[in-house]
């Protein structure tokens, strides 16, 4: 079984046809997996999972089929760590919304996925679990935070696999490997089980190389539940009613800051190659301008990170995780276990969002950029009030070196730069390949739309893989 | 010199839900440690807070029912604090925003008509309990993790430590009366915070405020209010400077301690609860709720004196609980006679809670059944006397009156053809009885109503043999 040249129906054919079944399936990822050690794609792997029983694979797509979890999404019994020493011997009592759900439509749950601790990085070089590799280019950082994730449906070791997105998490390492991810609406995918960072910001989506997989995952976890205040309880379309259609009069919007020379030129060929298609086929392109964009990464980063240094306050050696030895009274039970427990980059983030939140300095950074965030959303608005998708990169480079930005904290936020508004307004978005870069990297082309509009990102994002059929090239350092 | 004191109270209320403002699990007291919990509670990773409605609802009737102006939007806000009762380690408060502000209550001391203002109320989750074991171990219980509170914070309106117990008094029987809490001082389901600061007479400038935490009682509340008063009078004339603290009242000698110094304010970190959107109040659920609202304390006094005729201090007494006042107003809503139901409760029904320790819901006896024995003892069927045979019966093992008074035979004789002979038998024995009546003894004809009575096994109607007796011995 080659999942690099399968997709989610093909194998629902082959399952339903009896040529396969849903143990070899799962045999043949952990078989992948195991092929793909070096990559360091996962965090927890459980051997001992089995499919379900009486599968169904004509109500459910998902039957049978193995799907990656990130690992900052709760499963029962089932490991989960957000890749931070602080977790890493939690075992979850409860399963998350979009875990419920793929385990009511009989998908096979069998490990998480390795990423930046708490998703909080663009390189998943921030895990108490080690880094993952690129499988383009071993030397080279997968992007995160969900870089597992991506990794694994690169490498073909799932067909789709779950992860989570609050400033690009999915897209970036979407563009870095060469496959579609999409961050949804949000409000659009249950939060319940998902381990918050930047509770206004993140939300969970789906990396797959086809579109289709991703909209039909997006079909069984998308849509309300009283479990989370913030999901919409607006209807969901079925998502892949909005895949195999032209483009023709579709108004595409092209922000010129995010083609400015900020972006390599390589990418901003490739990205260019995209649009001259989609041009091609009858849409309209109209360049447009998107004032506020240098102020989306100071603004991401202050709301970001106060949020999370309250959501990361509960990690504190009482009653889950890691506590540390040796304390002396309650005071340094939090300041052992959280000291010890938390990586550089977590303690970074939670002291700057700590301090954009404090009494005297609150005005100044979190309301300042809660203010600047509804000016960001305004820019959105008019330009979506004449067009269906806004385009461009979704990376100012592709993926860079292991080791390259980590010792840079502000070059590595900066990578967020193109990624970060559709988390502070809320948009869908998602990335599909545009083909690669000079040193043979894949480039990632980002389509947004507006709030609850995933169908014209998913019509765009369906025309480009068609136009271009990437997904037919092989990850380049398989070959070794 | 004189002084003048400035005294404001924050009063927490829990809200009366079955479950929790942001978990299903139930709101109980006395259960076993971390029974009443589930992941929320625990603030486990992953899990987010769902707003139960009622909390919204049982908010608004407090407002309403003090006068109080509801915001059109509400939100909460996170503070943020490490303690292990606090699992998330931030409470989910409304701290830019309250639900409701400007409200007011009116209180009468010492003769005189007062209108304390209400400055906000706010929603928020209280925290679990830390206790502390002997062996060296500390326990945290999060059963009452997430249990909803109404925090009602007062204006600076009171000027005595008076004037303090009579808002608490007055708060509490409006809160109470709205049914929106239990507001039991013993259970934590009230409890109070004051601060006072004092400053000599004419100057304008407030002086520097003390707090006090969670008093046990009103009288407390009184008692440690009046020892700060006297305190800081006396630290300010001795040449000393109040200092901004938090101090502790001590029951045993009735003093105050210094708990800690207040060093600029605490650092929480506020900022709003993203995972609970904005929520509107719309104004026809204002409407809604306003309807249903029961009847405040201060309408039903009124009603129990200008319609029922009752004594005020009787109205007074049937008010002390809504159980007593509903209590009452079901007897008479039964038919039962008002001033003989008020006399019923108030005298034989609270005796018999306070000789037996309980509460109104814990007796078997219905506003039914006190509606139906007033109605027999109205109607003659029964003397006071053997009510309170019947009340015995009813109160211990919810009896119907009426059937008790018919299946023991205790109906009363009313019947003249049958009381008539007995009277004149009676008076034919006992001739100096007839010789003291008719020496203007009065005390005659009691003796003579106790032979009748004797006769009859108390059954006669002492109405009626009076009457007899009377008319018989005129005759004589």
């Amino acid at each position: 079984m080659d999942y690099l040249t399968e997709n989610i129906d093909s194998l629902n054919q082959k399952l339903a046809a009896g040529t396969v079944s849903a143990d070899e399936l799962l045999q043949a990822s952990l078989d992948q997996i195991d092929e793909h050690k070096n990559l360091n794609a996962w965090i927890t792997v459980d051997k001992d999972a089995k499919p379900q029983t009486d599968l169904d694979f004509k109500a459910n797509k998902l039957a049978g089929i193995p799907i990656a979890v990130k690992d900052n999404i709760v499963t029962k019994g089932l490991r989960t760590t957000a890749a931070s020493h602080i977790l890493d011997n939690f075992m979850p009592v409860y399963d998350a919304t979009v875990v419920q759900r793929l385990r009511k439509a009989q998908a096979t749950i069998f490990g998480k996925t390795n990423m930046d601790e708490f998703a909080m990085g663009s390189s998943t070089e921030h895990s108490y679990f080690g880094l993952t590799r690129n499988p383009w280019e071993l030397n080279h950082v997968p992007g995160g935070s969900s870089g597992g994730s991506a990794a694994a449906v690169a490498s073909g070791q799932v067909v789709a696999a779950l992860g989570s997105d609050t400033g690009g998490s999915i897209r970036q390492p979407a563009a870095f490997n060469g496959i579609f991810g999409i961050k949804p609406t949000y409000g659009r995918v249950s939060r319940w089980g998902l381990i918050a960072f930047g509770s206004s910001l993140d939300q969970i989506g789906v990396l797959s190389k086809r579109v289709r997989d991703s909209a039909e995952v997006l079909n069984v976890i998308a849509g309300p539940d009283d479990h989370d205040a913030t999901v919409s309880e607006r209807p969901v379309p079925d998502f892949t009613a909005a895949l195999g259609k032209d483009v023709k009069g579709l108004r595409v919007a092209v922000p010129k800051e995010y083609m400015s020379d900020a972006v390599d030129a390589d990418v901003r060929q490739a990205v260019q190659k995209q649009i001259d298609a989609l041009k091609a086929a009858g849409a309209i392109i109209n360049e447009v301008t998107l004032p506020y964009t240098k102020y989306v990464v100071p603004t991401y980063y202050l709301i970001a990170s106060s949020e999370a240094s309250s959501n990361l306050q509960r990690y504190d050696g009482i009653r889950y995780g890691f506590r540390a030895k040796d304390t002396k009274n309650l005071m340094d039970v939090y300041l052992k276990s959280r000291s010890e427990g938390f990586g550089e980059e977590v303690k970074r983030r939670i002291m700057l969002g700590s301090f954009a939140l404090s009494a005297g300095y609150y005005d100044a950074y979190f309301m300042q950029a809660s203010r600047v965030r509804t000016l960001i959303c305004r820019d959105f608005d008019n330009i979506f009030k004449n067009n269906d998708v806004i385009v461009g990169p979704t990376t100012t480079t592709p993926a860079f070196k292991i080791g390259e930005e980590i010792q840079d904290p502000v070059k590595m936020y900066n990578n967020d730069i193109l990624t970060i508004s559709a988390n502070l307004a809320g948009l869908p978005a998602a990335s599909i390949p545009a083909g690669l870069s000079d040193e043979g990297l894949p480039v990632g082309f980002q389509i947004m739309g507006q709030r609850f509009d995933e169908a014209h990102v998913l019509q765009t994002a369906d025309f480009i893989e068609r136009s271009n059929k990437f997904y037919q090239q092989k990850p380049a350092g398989l070959e070794d | 010199m004189n002084f003048k004191s400035t005294i404001g109270l924050e009063v927490h209320f829990e809200l009366k839900t079955k479950s929790k403002i942001f978990s299903p699990s139930p709101v109980t007291y006395g259960a076993e440690p971390n029974t009443a919990t589930n992941v929320i509670d625990w603030g486990y990773p992953g899990v987010l807070p769902m707003v139960n409605k009622n909390v919204y609802r049982l908010g608004i009737m407090v407002a309403l029912a003090t006068h109080a102006h509801i915001l059109p939007q509400t939100h909460f806000d996170r503070k943020n604090y490490f303690y292990p009762d606090n699992p998330k380690a931030y409470q989910i408060t409304q701290f830019f925003q309250p639900l409701a502000r400007d409200g007011y209550v009116e209180v009468e001391v010492h003769g005189k008509k007062k209108r304390i203002g209400i400055h906000e109320m706010h929603i928020e989750e209280d925290a679990g309990k830390n206790t502390h074991g002997t062996n060296g171990f500390s326990y945290v219980d999060l059963n009452r993790q997430g249990v909803p509170l109404l925090e009602v914070v007062s204006e600076p309106d009171m000027t005595d430590p008076d004037e303090a117990y009579a808002y608490l008094e007055k708060l509490r029987k409006i809160v109470q009366f709205t049914g929106a809490s239990d507001v039991k001082m013993e259970e934590g389901s009230m409890r109070v915070d004051t601060n006072i600061s004092i400053r000599p007479a004419g100057q304008e400038k407030l002086g520097t405020k003390v707090e006090m935490k969670n008093l046990n009682s009103f009288e407390h509340v009184r008692l440690s209010l009046a020892y700060e008063e006297k305190r800081q009078q006396q630290v300010l004339l001795s040449g000393g400077r109040v200092q901004m603290s938090t101090r502790r009242f001590d029951e045993n000698t009735g003093k105050t301690y210094l708990e800690r110094v207040k060093e600029g304010a605490s650092d929480y970190r506020y900022f709003p609860e993203p995972d609970i959107p904005p929520y509107k109040i719309k104004q026809d659920w204002i409407d809604e709720i306003a309807k249903t609202l029961p009847e405040s304390p201060m309408d039903r006094r009124k009603r129990y004196i200008d319609q029922y005729g009752l004594k005020p201090y009787d109205a007074d007494v049937l008010l002390q609980t809504k159980e007593s006042s509903d209590f009452f107003d079901q007897t008479v809503a039964a038919g039962g006679d008002p001033t003989l139901a008020a006399n019923w409760m108030n005298t034989q029904v609270n005796g018999y809670l306070n000789d037996h320790r309980m509460e109104l819901a814990d007796v078997k006896l219905t506003p039914a059944h006190l509606a139906a024995m007033i109605k027999l003892i109205k109607d003659g069927t029964i003397s006071s006397k053997i009510a309170k045979k019947v009340f015995a019966e009813t109160i211990a093992n919810g009896t119907d009156p009426k059937k008790y008074v018919e299946d023991k035979g205790m109906v009363q004789l009313s019947d003249v053809s049958v009381l008539g002979p007995m009277v004149a038998k009676v008076v034919d024995a006992n001739p100096q009885s007839v010789e003291d009546f008719k020496n203007g003894k009065d005390r005659a004809i009691g003796y003579l109503v106790g032979q009748i009575m004797k006769q009859t096994r108390g059954k006669a109607n002492p109405k009626i043999v009076n009457k007899l007796l009377n008319e018989e011995l005129n005759k004589r």
